[in-house]
């Protein structure tokens, strides 16, 4: 018995121990770049790829000298597509790690995880996909695309350009579509658009029994009026949804479909026959003819080893953000959080479509928005795209509740929630 | 005619048309006195442009125009086969690749073959939707002429929506010459829509008496105007009568798909279900591992199409019989190695086994990486059979609840007909008795479950034309089986059976009333219910092996 | 056996007197060690063990349903994810006008969905009383109504793991709605404090850590309690042979339906505990997959033992911990292996190997 409680205890001091030690001082000589993106579980699909793009940024930053002489250092972390383990790898990267700035996350859940950690440890965070928007942090950089820079782009063109009068709302029941939903049925109502000419349907995750559903858009897009799908159907769900609206006879020219979070990626994996013709807005496509887009392409499929490889949107998202933190820590000259937040705004650099993207005080940045239609080699083909840059808009115009918002994180009114309305500066975690 | 569009068009004739007086009339419509090879010509120079608008005018020429290798140049650039010889400036098809470049022929010209060494060399002819419902239109107007009745009646259909005067007068005269009586009846349709626009009152009512048989969306669409805006009393009323009874029968083929579509995800379910019908239900092996079972026969699907991607159509029966020994071998293997040593421990076996479907789907992601990956449909299984305009049968749903009635009863007839389902019942019954009979029962229990796994694994060849081949592949299935197994009756085969195919109906029944995720939400509860009434199933198991 | 009958046998002491210097040694460790020594244990860790604990008691919630009473249960994550929502709303409701919107009433969520009023299931949830009886009592009515209905009509072993399993994907699919009002996918998040204490301030954190362990001592103290009465002979029994236990003439569904009610509570106490640590609780808490995952730590732990439970949760999730970071592939393998082997070649889990040991000595 002796030997029992012996035992035991020597398992939780060594336990104990082992908590303490692994807790390292870090080195002064590199600057740490944190990256929190999910490398196992359902997310890894997609996050993997991110995490390589910012190590090849990593590695290219450090081959062009490194940042203030300094060389940069990746921290790579697997939040294991966990959403609270998101929080707490996150404090680790801060607390234990002392990273400069993380850039990670994909899903909004996942984003909302970790913002109070990254507000209260007061660190920076690079998201880069495509959101709701209805959010404004001090400490978060959205360089992927608010609402207004991809959804009603979008919903202009097929109003515009194929003429449509009926409209098919379709999404996976979580906040995005749900939010994009709302922007875009309050828009196409301003726009004249009348309650029974827009459907809504929300489905859940990895929904695979598309029969119903399509065969209801089918009747709903027999009335007569030219009808296209808006889809925020999100990952899995998307094949067997292209797939049954194939079989069931209905061809893109008929009933388009244009979705929002179909990319490159996604189709390297699937059949891609049922989807030609289809749309997609993003701000940024593969198949876009400028030279520092062939560079890019080119030194990733290096840098991973396969020429296969694709590139994609939230990939040029911490292609545009991590040059934009460069830029505004040679700028500030430290790695201080606090002080990059200020220098960062207004920093433009090149993006991946041959123009300049630039951070606005409500961090978000600017970007062109294109609409491609989807061939057969699962790339996309341009057919329609913004005159100039569209600047993210972080509450939405088109929401009751958000219209009178604003966000501005230059002194003097430093808010990333401010009611113009009421003059009041509210929901801030400081 | 048969004339592959990869090889040169200038040599494959086309279809011997109808020379009559419908063709002449096309060309008399376009109002135009020109040659029409003039047209053809133009359009070439035009589809060579750069630009949508130039090859949109290519198009529209290409429509006009009499030549009979019209309808193969729109063919062959709807399909996205056309390609730009950049320097030489022609129009070509890509014979073979060759090394880094390909073996491309002229279009125009028999015969004539170019070498092209990069793929820089050459650029599709681009198309986006609004040139492919061009591109469509124009076939459309060229198809009418078509020996293909199919293809003239859905040439007809698609000019519904169009018809004006000049219209009624080119099917009026095209239904002279037609002799296929449902072309004719869908001439005759589009004559009456035509007439509901702009006829008078007489000839509104004639219309609306012959268009109350069709279930055609645009003819629905065309009542449903008159009915709303026809000032004449008479008229607008026999329209909305016209109108109930279409919606009557439209009600009544909306019910018989709702059943379709349940039978399909019943089939489905069945399908994923019967395997662990056999492990968990005739064993009494709770499989967590089921699923990767079916995952592993999905992926058995994507390698067979690797290996022959020439054969697409044929690769899927190749896929049954190798997915169902690949799925077949690691059961065997999963038996011997782990769950032997946990028979009479149904509860541990759960642990074990939901501890290799983590391992196997690590497997899954290391060897095939994380991506899903592309399984194709075969051409055979996409489309559908169209019965009438509101009633159409996928074709994939269609083979699948038939596949799954095949799996079914071959499955039935070893168990009940064959000398290794008489042991494997025996076994399952009394095991101590049939060993005294001479049964190796550690043989059976191997191929039992074997069979059980390799019948998952047939179930992935059949989801792998539905749903996403990734590793998650099984995770989606693992419940929805138990539940269908339990709810059936635990060892009952046919219980699993009417278990599948009613839950899947009961869910589509749901489905529009409540939405996808409420529906499904019911069904479960539905389940937890049932079993509390009856805790052995719809089909419970009698006798005295039912006990323990 | 040895003298596992007494309510305090040598094992609960060692195990009771672990926790106690554990719990202090980590306090003192943060609060007195200045930070920057090589002693000193961050508040980052003390949330991480704090963690740990929940699944802990978590743990012990599962090994007296399975362990003692032979009732696997297959949706245990989902009393605890329940216990997690009710603490989750009362932290939500605490927020207050200083959410996104500055609706001094709905959460930000709602406004979001352009709701007008507050539900009336989230009435009440601003006073920290009534939220702490729903997390005992939310979790306990659905292991009522549910133990209820499985018990009396007799639904035993597989077919009770499978249903609870469908129970526990009911509501996740439930809680992924967002009509539901519970925030869908995204859950509920930003949590501010908890009694007027920001939940981001360091004594927080230790105070909810020493409250994690206190409640993990008080439930392995009422769990042994429940096992060495004649309430946990019965339940024993049960186990072994429910039909003669029940010719004998016990009441076996009662039995069966309280000591269930209790673990369900218990384990909703564990949730309600856990959510303010890492601040968010979210519908991937009813996912299957994790249900089955909390009873490998029992597996892996040893059954029966209670203790076992705890050191299989700690150690299993200490394992994931760190395999996630140095070795993200291997990570499910291993997991996997463990099951498999653990399974296979440990039946009775790292108490039954320690016990082996004292044999032997």
């Amino acid at each position: 018995m002796k030997k029992l409680t012996a035992s035991i205890s020597g398992i939780a001091a060594a336990a104990a121990l082992t908590f303490s030690a692994s807790h390292v001082i870090a080195a002064d000589d590199t600057i740490k770049v944190g990256i929190l993106h999910s490398l196992s579980g359902t997310m890894a699909i997609s996050e993997t790829t991110l995490k390589d793009t910012m190590l090849m940024l990593i590695e290219e930053q450090n081959a062009k000298g490194g940042l203030l002489g300094k060389k940069l250092e990746p921290v790579v972390v697997d939040p294991a597509s966990n959403w609270p383990l998101f929080a707490e790898k996150g404090r680790e990267l801060i607390d234990k790690e002392n990273v400069s700035a993380i850039f990670g996350c994909w899903t909004s859940v996942s984003r909302k995880s970790v913002l109070p950690v990254v507000e209260e440890l007061n660190s920076l965070l690079f998201y880069p996909v495509q959101y709701e928007g209805e959010e404004s942090s001090k400490n978060v950089f959205y360089t992927g695309a608010a609402p207004n820079q991809q959804a009603i782009p979008a919903v202009d063109y097929l109003m515009n350009d194929l003429g449509v009068k009926r409209w098919v709302l379709a999404g996976t029941d979580y906040v995005y579509p749900r939010t994009t939903n709302k922007i875009l049925e309050a828009y196409l109502k301003a726009k004249g658009v009348k309650e029974e000419d827009i459907m809504i349907n929300y489905t859940p995750f990895g929904h695979s029994d598309w029969q119903s559903i399509v065969s209801d858009v089918k009747k709903f897009g027999s009335a007569g009026k030219k009808t296209a799908v808006v889809s925020t159907i999100n990952g899995d769900a998307n094949v067997p949804f292209y797939k049954e609206l194939g079989n069931q006879g209905i061809s893109s020219e008929q009933i388009p479909v244009v979705a929002f979070s179909v990319g490159e990626e996604e189709l390297s994996g699937i059949d891609t026959k049922p989807l030609v013709g289809h749309l997609a807005a993003w701000n940024y496509f593969m198949s876009v003819e400028d030279d520092t887009n062939e560079a890019f392409i080119e030194s990733w499929q290096e840098y991973i080893k396969n020429d296969e490889r694709v590139t994609n949107d939230p990939m040029e998202a911490h292609y545009i953000g991590f040059n934009m933190w460069v830029e505004a820590v040679e700028k500030a000259g430290t790695t201080d959080p606090s002080v990059v937040q200020d220098a960062i705004i207004g920093v433009a650099v090149p993006n991946l479509t041959g123009g300049i993207s630039a951070m606005m005080p409500n961090h978000h940045v600017t970007k062109p928005v294109l609409i491609g239609e989807i061939q057969d080699d699962g790339q996309f083909q341009v057919v329609w795209q913004t005159t100039g840059n569209v600047a993210g808009d972080a509450w939405s115009d088109f929401l009751p509740g958000s219209k009178d918002i604003i966000s501005d994180w230059r002194a003097p009114l430093s808010c990333g929630n401010y009611n113009v309305k009421t003059a009041k500066c509210s929901g801030q975690n400081f | 005619m048969f004339c592959l569009r990869k090889y040169d068009l200038a040599k494959c004739k086309s279809p011997i048309r109808f020379i009559n007086i419908v063709m002449l009339l096309a060309v008399m419509m376009c109002s135009s006195t020109v040659w029409s090879d003039t047209f053809f010509d133009q359009s070439m120079s035009k589809l060579l442009g750069k630009n949508f608008k130039s090859v949109t005018q290519g198009v529209e020429l290409l429509a006009k125009s009499n030549d009979e290798r019209a309808e193969q140049v729109l063919q062959t650039l709807l399909a996205g086969d056309l390609y730009r010889l950049k320097k030489e400036k022609r129009l070509v098809t890509i014979l073979e690749e060759r090394g880094k470049g390909y073996l491309v022929t002229d279009i125009l010209v028999a015969d004539k073959t170019y070498e092209v060494t990069s793929k820089r060399k050459i650029k599709r002819v681009a198309i986006n939707n609004t040139l492919r419902t061009k591109i469509k239109a124009a076939i459309a107007q060229i198809q009418l002429t078509d020996t293909d009745p199919t293809k003239r009646s859905a040439a007809v259909v698609s000019l519904f929506d169009v018809v004006d005067d000049s219209q009624i007068a080119l099917f009026e005269k095209m239904y002279e010459h037609e002799k296929n009586d449902r072309v004719r009846s869908l001439i005759a349709f589009g004559v009456a829509i035509g007439h509901l626009k702009t006829g008078s009152v007489v000839e509104k009512i004639t219309a609306i008496k012959t268009l109350e048989d069709s279930l055609e969306p645009a003819v629905r669409n065309a009542l449903q105007a008159t009915a709303d805006n026809e000032t004449d009393k008479s008229v607008a009323a026999a329209a909305t009568k016209a109108l109930g009874k279409i919606d009557q029968k439209i009600d009544n083929y909306a019910l018989m798909e709702t059943l379709f579509f349940g039978l399909s995800l019943g089939s489905v379910l069945v399908l994923a279900a019967i395997g662990l019908a056999i492990t968990f239900g005739v064993m009494g092996v709770i499989n967590m591992a089921h699923g990767e079972l079916i995952m592993l026969g999905a992926y058995t699907t994507y390698v067979v199409q690797l290996i022959m991607p020439n054969n697409i159509g044929a690769s899927l029966f190749v896929a049954v019989p190798a997915a169902f020994l690949v799925s077949g071998l690691v059961g065997i293997a999963i038996e011997r190695g782990v769950i032997r040593h946990l028979y009479g421990r149904p509860l541990e076996t759960l642990l074990a086994t939901f501890g290799l479907s983590l391992i196997l789907q690590q497997t899954v992601r290391t060897v095939f990486s994380p991506l899903n990956r592309s399984v194709e449909t075969p051409d055979w299984m996409s489309g559908a059979l169209e019965i009438n305009p509101v009633f159409s049968i996928t074709f994939n749903r269609l083979y699948i609840i038939i596949f799954c009635l095949i799996v079914f009863a071959m499955l039935f007839f070893v168990l009940k007909k064959t000398t290794l389902g008489l042991k494997v019942r025996a076994v399952s019954q009394n095991r101590a008795m049939a060993r005294a009979m001479g049964v190796r029962s550690e043989w059976v229990d191997a191929l039992t479950f074997g069979l059980g796994s390799g019948v998952a694994g047939v179930a992935g060849v059949a989801l792998s034309q539905l749903t996403n081949v990734g590793p998650n592949l099984g995770q989606a299935y693992i419940i929805d089986s138990f539940m269908v197994v339990v709810f059936g009756g635990v060892g009952n085969l046919w219980g699993t059976l009417v278990a599948g195919m009613s839950l899947g109906v009961a869910n589509k029944i749901l489905e529009p009333m409540s939405g996808a995720v409420l529906a499904k939400i019911l069904v479960l509860i539905f389940i937890i219910l049932f079993i509390q009434k009856k805790p052995r199933g719809l089909f419970p198991q009698k006798g005295r092996g039912a006990e323990g | 056996m040895h003298t596992d009958k007494q309510l305090f046998d040598r094992k609960s002491q060692v195990f009771l007197l672990v926790l106690a210097v554990v719990t202090v040694a980590v306090l003192g460790l943060n609060i007195l060690v200045p930070e920057g020594s090589a002693l000193h244990v961050s508040t980052y860790t003390v949330t991480l063990l704090g963690k740990y604990l929940t699944f802990a008691l978590l743990a012990i919630a599962v090994d007296l349903v399975w362990g003692y009473m032979g009732i696997l249960s297959l949706g245990h994550g989902a009393f605890f994810a329940l216990g997690g929502y009710a603490m989750g709303m009362y932290l939500m409701r605490q927020i207050g006008d200083r959410g996104v919107y500055g609706d001094p009433i709905l959460p930000d969520f709602m406004v979001f969905l352009d709701w007008k009023e507050l539900p009336w299931f989230w009435q009440g949830f601003d006073m920290f009383w009534f939220a702490m009886i729903m997390v005992v009592l939310v979790p306990g009515i659905l292991a009522f109504v549910f133990g209820w209905l499985a018990f009396r009509s007799r639904v035993t072993g597989v077919y009770l793991s499978i249903i609870t399993q469908a129970m526990t994907y009911a509501l996740m699919l439930a809680f992924y709605r967002n009509e539901m009002g519970f925030g869908g996918n995204n859950g509920l998040t930003d949590f501010k404090d908890i009694l007027g204490f920001s939940l981001q301030s360091n004594s927080t954190r230790l105070t909810l850590f020493a409250l994690s362990a206190v409640f993990l001592a008080l439930g392995y103290i009422a769990c042994r309690y429940i096992v060495t009465s004649k309430l946990g002979r019965v339940c024993m029994a049960i186990r072994d042979s429910e039909d003669r236990t029940r010719f004998i003439g016990y009441r076996v569904d009662k039995v069966k339906l309280w000591v269930f009610v209790f673990s369900a509570a218990l384990a909703g106490i564990a949730g309600a505990l856990y959510v303010p640590q890492v601040g968010i609780i979210n519908p991937n808490e009813f996912s299957p997959l994790n249900s089955i995952e909390l009873v490998v730590w029992v597996a892996i732990g040893g059954r029966a033992t209670l203790y076992g439970a705890v050191i299989g949760a700690v150690a299993v999730n200490y394992a994931k911990s760190y395999f996630t970071v140095a070795m993200p592939e291997v990570w499910l393998f291993a997991l996997g292996g463990l099951f498999v082997l653990g399974t296979l070649y440990l039946p009775k889990g790292i108490a039954g190997l320690m016990n082996r040991k004292e044999a032997v000595a």
